[in-house]
């Protein structure tokens, strides 16, 4: 600030801004964001040490393990032997690497496996086109996924010889082809299967009512653990010994039954939420039962319950490993049949096998529950609180 | 309660079963559908297990490729389902596997209650030990007052119980629910002596973090005759199994191996190499197959020695000796009654 000779000096006034200064570091800045956000009382002070103190103990141990040590390629047990290698051997991922194949088509033949490739390549196309809100026609998306897929992708899998597409028996699918398979079959015929069943239970003819709620309730009160005995070691006792229903359908229609009697109740939960007063409205605008239902009533039911159906298929999703104690060959199974391999024996191929699964599982049940969440904020951005 | 369930389940399989099994006899009906629907294991190392392209590989796996082999003359006419150690017997009462070829132990209640028949025995087993080579313990019976990881519930822990009272040895049990965690207490060094069926010695041996520190001990102190097992009451089945399993035994006793065995039917005088290869005698059409049925078993699989070596012993990674397996003529069991 320079005062030219011609200002009095008894006057002072300020012609310039004082520079902003920032500002006390208590009140923003990353202090200040920690003391609102983790160090706001003396109990949350302590929650945060603990949780640090967690991370610490733990993280550098685990990252250890999984990236620092781990054995990323090689051809056999002894790449991942620490006397073989000299130095300590943390996840085998060579093991992984080796076993790929294996873990994503299981026995499934190698010439054939571009039949699974196109499945996934499909389901991706399905999965998108319904998953993607602005998607165009997503009437036809959903025609497709629950109908056209299905029967496009028995026909591949499975095969049919008229079509020049061998036969695959299912005793040779495995790996996440199988697990995928299974979910897929569970979330495609549980959701309608359900919304029939959680209707048919609010109906007014006795006889459909009664129906649904012996179905619900039964499938209900067993465990699905019992439900796969059920299918694969006592259904064969009681069969005529020339009928056979494959081993791989059988747990199929159990997990099916049994999830859509799940998504019926979560499904009724959303109809008995909405007021009385929506389908008298309807009514009153002439609308007929069906249109009221799907218009009005499902609609905004559906929307209650999202992250109960989303709930449902993340729980689905991991009970398909279950089908591994009938003798099915999910992506867990590979894995616990690829560890015994002598040609791998090594001590860390075990944990790593596991770590691996972890991973699988943890990327699709997150993937789903964040979707869910997104899908949630904007069908509800007309009521936000 | 699951037991009684079990029993119920298995009883009346059997009874509903033994009618349905005598309808068809499986050999024809085997022949019909073209292919054999043969009960493995879903993976135990040496026996049945996985490779990276998940083509199966094991010893059992082998017996039902030799069946195939004997039965179309091509070894991969077989389906594999892998049955775990719970529905076994029902898959095979049900009549959704023509045979259970995965480790199954012949006893006596299993061959009289189940309606079942164990047409042979293809693998001798029994439990044995497994010591850090640092104690310098070569004999279990040096075992005194040591302590011994084990399953807990299964059998293993029953004859470790026994064999140390029997030897008047004290001995302190560590028992882990599952055979990973077992294995682990063991090799971190948390006992002395590691116990289970020596066949899963030499593949848990291989994981240990120092393979070579490990030694087995020789005492075998159970009797695990594993073998293939079929239904009761298909006598044709039964002897095509069994002989399945001799004529390998009997080519392996006669030199015939599979690099071999075209040589060995050209240019070969000896009664008892022709009576196998089938250029003497009808042996096999007796049997419902061919007469070169025993050829086609050596020529596309192997004799039971190639097998052996191949899938558990020196040429695969468990190196398991060939012990009471070997031929009755070195020393061992298997012995397998002439072809005449």
């Amino acid at each position: 600030m320079t005062a030219g000779p011609q200002t009095l000096p008894l006057s002072f006034v300020r012609r310039d801004a004082v520079p902003p200064a920032p500002a006390p570091a208590l009140v923003s800045g990353p202090l200040a964001w920690l003391r609102a956000n983790l160090f706001s009382s003396p109990g949350n002070a302590a929650l945060t040490l603990i949780a640090l103190a967690i991370v610490v103990l733990v993280a550098p141990p685990l990252l250890r393990f999984l990236v620092v040590d781990a054995v990323w390629s090689g051809q056999n047990r002894d790449a991942c032997r620490p006397e073989v290698v000299g130095h300590p051997v943390g996840a085998c991922w060579a093991f992984v690497a080796d076993k790929i194949n294996y873990f994503v088509y299981g026995s499934y033949p190698i010439e054939e496996r571009w039949r699974p490739n196109v499945f996934f390549a499909l389901m991706a196309l399905g999965v998108g086109w319904l998953l993607w809100l602005d998607a165009p026609r997503r009437d036809l998306g959903a025609a497709y996924f629950f109908v056209a897929f299905p029967v496009a992708s028995f026909v591949l899998l499975s095969g049919v010889p008229a079509l020049g597409l061998a036969k695959v028996p299912t005793s040779l699918w495995g790996g996440m082809l199988v697990t995928l398979v299974v979910s897929l079959v569970g979330i495609v015929a549980s959701l309608p299967l359900g919304i029939l069943l959680a209707l048919g239970r609010r109906s007014r003819l006795p006889i459909v009512r009664l129906f649904c709620v012996i179905f619900i309730e039964f499938w209900r009160g067993v465990p699905l653990i019992t439900v796969l005995f059920m299918a694969n070691v006592m259904l064969p006792l009681f069969l005529p010994g020339d009928v056979s229903v494959d081993r791989l359908v059988r747990p199929l229609v159990g997990i099916a039954l049994f999830s859509a009697a799940y998504m019926a109740e979560v499904v009724r939960g959303g109809l008995q939420a909405i007021p009385r007063g929506q389908a008298e409205g309807a009514m009153s605008l002439g609308l007929s039962p069906w249109h009221r239902m799907r218009l009005v009533i499902l609609p905004q039911a559906l929307r209650i319950v999202i992250p109960g159906i989303v709930n449902s298929f993340i729980s689905l999703f991991k009970d398909t490993s279950l089908v591994s104690i009938v003798g099915i060959f999910d992506f867990i199974r590979t894995i616990e049949s690829a560890r015994v391999d002598p040609a791998w024996a090594a001590p860390t191929v075990v944990m790593t096998g596991y770590a691996f699964a972890a991973l699988f599982y943890f990327v699709f049940c997150f993937g789903m529950s964040r979707y869910a969440l997104f899908v949630e904020r904007r069908l509800a951005s007309g009521q936000k609180r | 309660m699951r037991k009684t369930v079990a029993a119920l389940a298995l009883g009346l399989g059997a009874s509903l079963l033994a009618g349905a099994a005598q309808a068809q006899a499986t050999l024809t009906s085997i022949k019909q559908k073209g292919y054999i629907a043969c009960g493995s294991n879903p993976g135990l190392a040496g026996f049945g297990v996985p490779d990276a392209q998940g083509r199966w590989a094991g010893l059992d796996v082998d017996f039902c490729r030799a069946l195939s082999a004997a039965i179309f003359n091509d070894a991969g006419k077989v389906r594999f389902i892998p049955l775990s150690a719970k529905d076994r017997f029902t898959a095979l009462q049900s009549g959704e596997v023509d045979i259970l070829s995965r480790n199954t132990t012949w006893s006596m209640s299993r061959d009289t209650t189940l309606g079942l028949d164990f047409p042979a025995i293809n693998f001798y087993d029994g439990q044995g030990f497994m010591v850090k080579k640092k104690l310098g313990v070569t004999s279990a019976k040096q075992l005194e007052g040591a302590s011994v990881c084990t399953q807990q519930g299964t059998t293993t822990e029953l004859n470790l119980a026994d064999y140390f009272r029997a030897n008047k040895l004290k001995y302190e049990v560590v028992a882990f629910a599952s055979a990973d965690e077992t294995f682990k207490a063991y090799d971190s060094g948390r006992c002395d002596a590691f116990t289970t069926d020596a066949s899963g010695l030499y593949a848990e041996r291989l994981r240990a973090s120092a393979p070579d520190d490990n030694i087995v001990l020789p005492e075998i102190i159970s009797k695990e005759p594993l073998g293939p097992a079929v239904r009761q009451g298909d006598a044709q089945w039964s002897d095509v199994v069994r002989w399945t399993h001799y004529a390998m035994l009997n080519a392996e006793e006669a030199g015939i191996t599979q690099g071999n065995a075209d040589q060995m039917l050209k240019t070969s005088d000896n009664p008892d190499v022709k009576r196998i290869l089938g250029t003497e005698g009808k042996y096999g059409a007796d049997l419902g197959l061919t007469g070169d049925w025993a050829y086609r078993i050596i020529k596309l699989v192997g004799n039971y020695g190639e097998v052996f070596e191949k899938n558990v012993g020196q040429g695969s990674p468990l190196k398991i000796q060939r012990g009471l397996n070997a031929l009755w003529s070195k020393g061992g069991l298997q012995y397998g009654p002439p072809i005449r």
